[in-house]
């Protein structure tokens, strides 16, 4: 598989789920799936996810939806493609390197006018060998360690105002939003690479991505470090909600009230 | 296949014909950017750079810019709002604001997120050029012209005009300061006195023929020392309005003060030169220009009428004819009949000029479904405008504009106030002014004051510092902030004013006394109380203000020391601790010291 694939496009899943070659996942809760899906798609709601997501466990699941370890799989969310992402990056973490994110959401996928239907697909066992790539992620002992050296970049994907208020000294803010355009989940190669560049996010550095608590809107922003090939990116799938638990240092900016400019 | 091809785009969005940008820009900024963090462009050069291209800066960093986007005579269309909105969640705190310039601001961005900004600007056709810096600002119009019943010809296409033969023209790009238009409707809706050129439109009758014209206005402004504009002659003809502004510019670029800029407006020109001289200079220039002036310097101004229809709905999804809660209130205090039968403009007041990026998102397909000209026009107090509303659409529309926050009421009185940014995001700010702007509003629709039409024509403006900004100057009840202590503890304070106006009687507000603060709303509601004891019938809050102020005024209160004495009770500090609340600003928990850093407006 082509290493830089990060997202299927439309047609392409369609044909795939055509020719029943690939496992899509709807990472939606388990209600809306049921109403309807992508055909063919397998549900696995990101809470139950993270309710455990021990290698161990993960690997359960992954062999339940009949995934082994030449499986394409392709997943897609409602929610600009932030769960989706964390579900793929998960995948990717216990060894499964052909996963990719839809390039839009369901509800986009819908309102073109693209197929779905209620039905739940029987599914037969697979199994998933378990290769653990320990070099995608970042914990907070990691990050503090690293976050001492040049040559990496800590990048924040909250909003702005959550940013200002409190975030990790020496990360920059990069808010999920910017990686989006109106109706695909990331922006196009050439529009990503500017934006990055002008940012200063390039060449080998390692990159370490985190968000508010678990992972989503970080994992959206790794895959978006991926599509334009910076080989070196790292989640850190904890983020801000166990560095603070954890007492570590912050970092906010000082005297404005920036709060009172928002509306809302 | 695309997914875009797939989405039908909506059949009756209006697009703008004038298009405001220059893509090249956008990269000219990434690449300037880069050079100057890399130490190859000077502090200086840059600021200057950055602020022709619209980026202000942000209260104590170098990390942030405010991108101010122009408004050219304040229209808006549909597909550009959608695009702030996106704009706003992508690089801003996913709010937009609404200045008093008919600029819409987006604050805390990231200086190397600009260029991407002005991408996304040009795609629909906006600019921020020459928004900031000593050059010719947004050139404003009244909402209401075209539409106004006092008016006696739309000056809109002559404001977009003047903003076309300005914008990145040679002549305006380096200035001793700023300089703004003001074009407006009528006297009534005002704003042509406090700007460095205000202009009325006029039609003089010659000969049996009619000829348009403006009144125009020269060398008034509000900032740190205000003044009031004169008026260049009886009647300038419309052939002359570009000379005319040329010649202007010429002075002010020949003459204007470029060592001293706490001192280099125009109106300190004006001031120091004598009204008269200045008056003569200006005519005499305008002499030369017009002799001088090649055929094809003019004005492109567009008189092709705007397209009036009435959005067609196939079908009225709400079924029903139920009016909800607070329609006629909101009616009463927040639409005009315009001079088209059947047609009102509709007002919708945002707090302190802040909107969301979903209410924007929203509002783009509200303009759309209710605008018969399909595009909206940003007012002079932070504010927005839809007119050609169909009478009959105002209750649907109503509901719509309840369901995304935007029908607060109250929009045309007192309840709507001016708040400068403030310490939210501008450097010189002392005060969190913008908060307590949406403070006042929040107590005082809470208090249904926006029903009572004694005090519909009045005005509560604030300023978080001397700069006026806020606008103080001109409101009937105006306020700048400062700070003041009682032994080692400080509070925000405000100064007062009182009786200011913009409008055929402009004048400056008179200062009153200092108001802590957390005492700014008790002080008004007590103005307010003692206006209603002693008012004359036919009184409103700022006709009983003006005969003050005047020294017309025959009751008990005569004076404005009379109204302090009334007031100064109430003023009176607590001790830190019997109210620690009083020492903080609005929003802020931490203990109130000034704090500045230095200004960009004079760069």
């Amino acid at each position: 598989m082509d290493s830089t694939k990060i997202t299927t496009d439309v047609d392409s899943l369609r044909s795939e789920i055509r020719d029943k070659s690939v496992r899509v996942i709807d990472v939606r809760r388990e209600d809306d799936y049921k109403q309807d899906h992508i055909p063919t798609a397998v549900n696995l709601p990101l809470a139950h996810l993270l309710s455990d997501d021990s290698p161990e466990r993960v690997l359960k699941l992954v062999n339940s939806m009949g995934i082994d370890d030449e499986t394409p799989v392709v997943v897609y969310d409602d929610t600009f493609g932030a769960l989706a992402s964390r579900v793929a990056w998960t995948l990717e973490y216990l060894g499964h390197s052909n996963v990719t994110l839809l390039e839009t959401t369901y509800s986009n996928w819908k309102s073109i006018g693209l197929e779905s239907d209620s039905v739940i697909p029987e599914i037969r066992n697979k199994e998933h060998s378990l290769k653990l790539q320990p070099d995608i992620l970042a914990t907070s002992d990691y990050l503090e360690s690293a976050k001492t050296r040049d040559d990496v970049i800590l990048i924040d994907n909250r909003e702005r105002l959550n940013f200002l208020e409190q975030h990790i000294p020496g990360a920059i803010s990069l808010p999920y939003r910017t990686l989006a355009t109106t109706d695909k989940i990331l922006r196009s190669k050439d529009d990503m690479k500017r934006l990055l560049e002008n940012r200063g996010v390039t060449g080998d550095s390692e990159i370490i991505t985190y968000c508010g608590s678990v992972g989503t809107l970080s994992g959206l922003a790794y895959y978006a470090l991926k599509s334009v090939g910076l080989p070196n990116a790292k989640l850190y799938v904890r983020s801000f909600k166990e560095w603070k638990n954890l007492q570590k240092p912050t970092e906010k900016q000082e005297d404005a009230s920036y709060w009172d400019l928002s509306a809302e | 296949m695309t997914i875009s091809d797939l989405k039908q785009t909506a059949p009756d969005s209006v697009k703008s014909k004038i298009n405001w940008a220059r893509m090249e820009e956008a990269d000219n900024f990434a690449k300037t950017v880069k050079l100057f963090r890399q130490g190859k462009y000077d502090e200086a050069s840059f600021r200057r750079f950055r602020l022709q291209h619209g980026a202000y800066g942000t209260r104590m960093t170098g990390d942030y810019a405010m991108v101010r986007i122009k408004l050219p005579a304040g229209e808006i269309y549909p597909d550009q709002i959608e695009k702030i909105s996106q704009l706003s969640e992508q690089y801003s705190i996913g709010s937009a604001h609404f200045s008093t310039r008919e600029n819409i601001q987006l604050h805390w961005v990231i200086l190397e997120d600009v260029s991407e900004i002005f991408r996304g600007l040009a795609e629909v056709g906006l600019t921020s050029r020459e928004a900031c810096g000593n050059s010719v600002r947004n050139v404003m119009c009244s909402p209401l012209s075209g539409v106004c019943p006092d008016e006696e010809f739309d000056s809109t296409p002559y404001a977009l005009a003047t903003a076309r033969f300005f914008l990145r023209n040679p002549m305006a790009q380096n200035l001793p300061r700023k300089f703004k238009f003001n074009f407006t409707c009528c006297e009534k809706h005002g704003m042509v006195r406090m700007v460095d050129v205000g202009l009325i439109p006029q039609i003089r009758e010659m000969d049996g023929s009619t000829q348009r014209g403006f009144k125009i206005f020269l060398g008034g402004g509000l900032g740190n020392k205000s003044f009031v504009g004169h008026q260049l002659e009886e009647f300038t003809p419309e052939e002359d309005l570009l000379y005319t502004s040329i010649a202007v510019m010429r002075i002010f670029d020949r003459l204007g003060d470029r060592k001293n800029l706490a001192r280099n407006r125009m109106r300190y020109l004006v001031n120091d030169m004598g009204w008269e001289k200045f008056q003569n200079l200006v005519l005499k220039e305008r002499a030369i220009v017009r002799a001088t002036q090649s055929v094809i310097t003019r004005l492109n101004v567009d008189h092709s009428p705007n397209e009036i229809k009435r959005p067609v709905r196939i079908s009225d999804e709400s079924g029903s004819d139920i009016i909800p809660d607070g329609y006629a209130r909101w009616l009463k205090t927040n639409t005009v009949k315009q001079t088209q039968l059947d047609y009102r403009s509709v007002f919708l007041t945002l707090e302190a000029g802040d909107i969301t990026a979903s209410q924007l998102h929203a509002l783009a397909d509200i303009i759309r479904n209710f605008s018969s000209e399909g595009k909206g026009r940003s007012g002079f107090e932070q504010n927005i405008v839809l007119r050609y509303v169909h009478e009959d659409d105002l209750p649907r529309l109503y509901s719509k504009l309840l369901e995304v926050g935007l029908a607060k009421s109250g929009a045309l009185t007192m309840t709507a106030p001016i708040g400068c940014s403030g310490t939210t995001s501008c450097n010189l700010a002392l005060t969190n002014s913008h908060r307590l702007a949406k403070e006042i509003q929040r107590k005082f629709l809470e208090l249904k004051l926006d029903e009572d039409v004694d005090l519909t024509d009045s005005s509560i403006k604030i300023s978080g510092c001397p700069n006026s900004c806020g606008q103080h100057g001109i409101a009937t009840i105006g306020f700048f902030g400062g700070g003041a202590r009682v032994g080692k503890d400080m509070y925000a304070n405000y100064q007062m004013l009182l009786g200011g106006r913009s409008d055929g009687d402009t004048m400056l507000g008179q200062i009153c006394l200092r108001v802590p603060a957390k005492r700014v709303i008790p002080v008004i509601l007590k103005i307010i109380e003692t206006f209603k004891q002693n008012k004359k019938s036919n009184d409103t809050l700022k006709s009983w203000i003006h005969r003050i102020v005047n020294g017309n005024e025959d009751s008990t209160i005569k004076s404005i020391v009379d109204i302090k004495k009334i007031l100064e009770p109430i003023i009176v500090p607590p001790t830190i601790d019997d109210d620690p609340d009083f020492y903080l600003d609005y929003g802020s928990d931490t203990s109130y010291h000034t704090k500045t850093g230095k200004g960009e407006c004079a760069a």
